[in-house]
C-alpha cells in the first residue's frame, strides 16, 4: 500500500528552484532514507510532507504531495490534523521546557485528551516504543533537560509517537549522537517500522545501508535515483550516485 | 576521495603482482616438467612460499579496507572480486607445485611419449593463455573476451576428457606403468582444474566490472 507520494513536486525558495519534478512512492511499513550532498533538496522533500515549509516565506509548491492517497495541500486539510498522522524528528533533540512525562504528554493535551489515565497510559507505551522507558520510568517528572542528547532524542521520538502518528519523518536524527545513541537511534527505526512509514534524511551513508529498505539519492534538487538499498549500495544504476556514495562525488 | 582510490589501486596491484608470480610459476612448472629440467622445478617449489606469502598480505589488506573504508559499489565489488581472485590464484600457485614434484619424480621415458601423446604442452598452453587474458581483462577493466575465455575452458575440458581416454589405452597396454599413469591422469587433471579457476576468476572480473553474477548461471557459452 502507498502511504506517501509525490506527483511532479516542483518547489521554490523565492527564485530559487529547490526540487525538480520529483515523482516517489512510499510504501506502508518502510524506511525509506534521502541521502545526497548538502543543499541538494532532501530536507526540503522531506519537510513537504507534514507542511513545515509553509512557514517560510516566498516558497512556492508546484505538483502534488499526497498521504493515503489525499493531497495534503488541499484546501480541505488542517495542517494540526494533518501533523498528528505525520510526526517529525529533528536533527537535534528539541524538548519542551518541561518534565519529561509532560513533554510526551504536550502532544495528546493540545489534541484535547483530557482522560489523565489514557495520557498516563500512552506516555508509557511510547516511551516503550521510543526504547526509554527503563530509563526515565523512575524520573518522569524530572526535567526533559537532565537527559543526555541520545535520550533527549529517543523523548522526542515518544513525544512523536505518543499522538499516534502513521509516518514518522527524521531529518538527521543521529548526526548529534555519540555512537551507542545513534546505534539505539537505529535499533529503534528498524523496531518502528512495524507499526510506521518512516522517512530519513542522512548524510551517513552507513547508516542510509543499515536501516533503510528503500533509498532515494538527490541531487541539485533532482531525484536521480531510488532503488532498493541494496541495489543502490551494490550496484546503483546512476553513475553520479555510484560516485557519491563511493566518496569520487566532486 | 582520492587516497581511498590509491589505496583501491594499490590493492588492486597487488593482486596483479601476485598473477605475475603464478603465470610464471606455472610457466616454470610447465618447462620443469616438458624439459625435464628437475632445477627449474626446485625453484617452483621453493618459491611456493612467496605465493601464499602474497595470498595472507592480500587477504590482510582486503580486510582492512573493509573495515576502515566500508565500501560500496563498484568499490565494495571490486574488494570482494580480489578476495576470491586471491585464493583462487593461490590455489593455481598449489597446483604448479604440484605438477614441479612431479616433475621431479617422473623418470621413466615411456612417460615422455604419453605427455606428448596426450598433448599436455597443449592443456599447459592453453591454462596459461587463459591466466594472462584474464589477468590483462582485470588489468584493463574490460570483459569483452569473457565469453572468448570460457570457451577456452571448454576446449581444455575436452582436451582432458581425451587424455584420460589415452591414458586408460596406455594402461591396458602397460599395466606395469598404472601407478605412474594414474599420476599422470592427476596432473592432467591439475591442468583441467586451473582452467576452472581461470574461468571462475573471469566470473569475479564480470561481477566487479559488469555487476553481473555469472557463477552457475550456464549462460556463458
Amino acid at each position: 500500500m502507498i502511504k506517501l507520494e509525490a506527483k511532479g513536486v516542483d518547489f521554490y525558495y523565492s527564485d530559487f528552484h529547490a526540487l525538480k519534478n520529483i515523482n516517489m512512492q512510499i510504501e506502508s511499513n518502510t524506511v525509506v532514507a534521502f541521502i545526497g550532498p548538502s543543499g541538494c533538496g532532501k530536507s526540503t522533500f522531506l519537510r513537504l510532507f507534514n507542511r513545515m515549509n509553509d512557514l517560510i516565506d516566498g516558497t512556492r509548491l508546484r505538483g502534488q504531495c499526497l498521504v493515503d492517497g489525499k493531497d495534503i495541500y488541499d484546501k480541505n486539510v488542517y495542517v494540526d490534523e494533518l501533523r498528528t498522522k505525520v510526526g517529525m524528528v529533528f536533527q537535534k533533540p528539541n524538548p519542551f521546557p518541561k518534565s519529561i512525562y509532560e513533554n510526551v504528554a504536550y502532544g495528546l493535551r493540545v489534541n484535547g485528551v483530557k482522560d489523565e489515565k489514557l495520557i498516563a497510559q500512552r506516555i508509557e507505551e511510547s516511551l516503550r516504543s521510543a526504547a526509554l522507558w527503563d530509563e526515565v520510568k523512575d524520573k518522569l517528572k524530572k526535567s526533559a533537560f537532565e537527559l543526555s542528547g541520545g535520550q533527549q532524542q529517543r523523548l522526542c521520538i515518544a513525544r512523536a509517537l505518543a499522538i499516534s502518528p502513521s509516518v514518522l519523518l527524521m531529518d538527521e536524527p543521529a548526526s548529534a549522537l555519540d555512537p551507542i545513541s545513534t546505534a539505539k537511534i537505529e535499533e529503534l527505526i528498524y523496531s518502528l517500522k512495524k507499526n510506521y512509514t518512516i522517512v530519513i534524511v542522512t548524510h551517513n551513508m552507513q547508516q542510509a545501508a543499515r536501516v533503510s529498505d528503500k533509498t532515494g539519492f538527490f541531487l541539485l534538487g533532482e531525484l536521480i535515483e531510488y532503488n532498493d538499498t541494496k541495489k543502490i549500495f551494490l550496484n546503483p544504476d546512476k553513475e553520479a550516485t555510484q560516485n557519491y556514495i563511493t566518496g569520487r562525488f566532486g | 576521495m582520492k587516497h581511498l582510490e590509491d589505496e583501491l589501486l594499490a590493492l588492486r596491484d597487488e593482486v596483479l603482482n601476485m598473477w605475475d608470480l603464478v603465470y610464471s610459476q606455472l610457466e616454470k612448472a610447465k618447462s620443469a616438467l616438458l624439459e625435464n629440467n628437475k632445477e627449474l622445478a626446485y625453484e617452483v617449489i621453493s618459491r611456493e612460499k612467496r605465493v601464499n606469502a602474497f595470498e595472507l598480505m592480500i587477504d590482510s589488506d582486503c580486510e582492512n579496507y573493509i573495515a576502515l573504508y566500508s565500501p560500496v559499489a563498484i568499490d565494495l565489488r571490486l574488494v570482494l572480486s580480489l578476495l576470491k581472485i586471491n585464493s583462487m590464484l593461490e590455489r593455481i600457485g598449489d597446483f604448479a607445485e604440484g605438477i614441479a614434484r612431479f616433475a621431479i619424480d617422473t623418470n621413466n621415458p615411456r612417460y615422455e611419449n604419453l605427455i606428448k601423446d596426450i598433448q599436455v604442452e597443449k592443456l599447459f598452453d592453453a591454462v596459461l593463455e587463459m591466466l594472462q587474458d584474464a589477468r590483462t581483462a582485470l588489468e584493463n577493466e574490460d570483459t569483452k573476451d569473457a565469453g572468448r575465455l570460457f570457451s577456452q575452458d571448454d576446449m581444455v575440458d575436452d582436451l582432458y576428457k581425451q587424455s584420460l581416454v589415452k591414458i586408460a589405452e596406455f594402461i591396458k597396454e602397460n599395466p606395469d606403468c598404472a601407478l605412474d599413469c594414474i599420476y599422470l591422469a592427476i596432473l592432467d587433471r591439475k591442468l583441467e582444474r586451473i582452467g576452472d579457476y581461470c574461468n571462475n576468476i573471469v566470473e569475479e572480473i564480470v561481477f566487479y566490472i559488469d555487476a553481473k553474477v555469472m557463477k552457475h548461471c550456464g549462460l556463458k557459452k
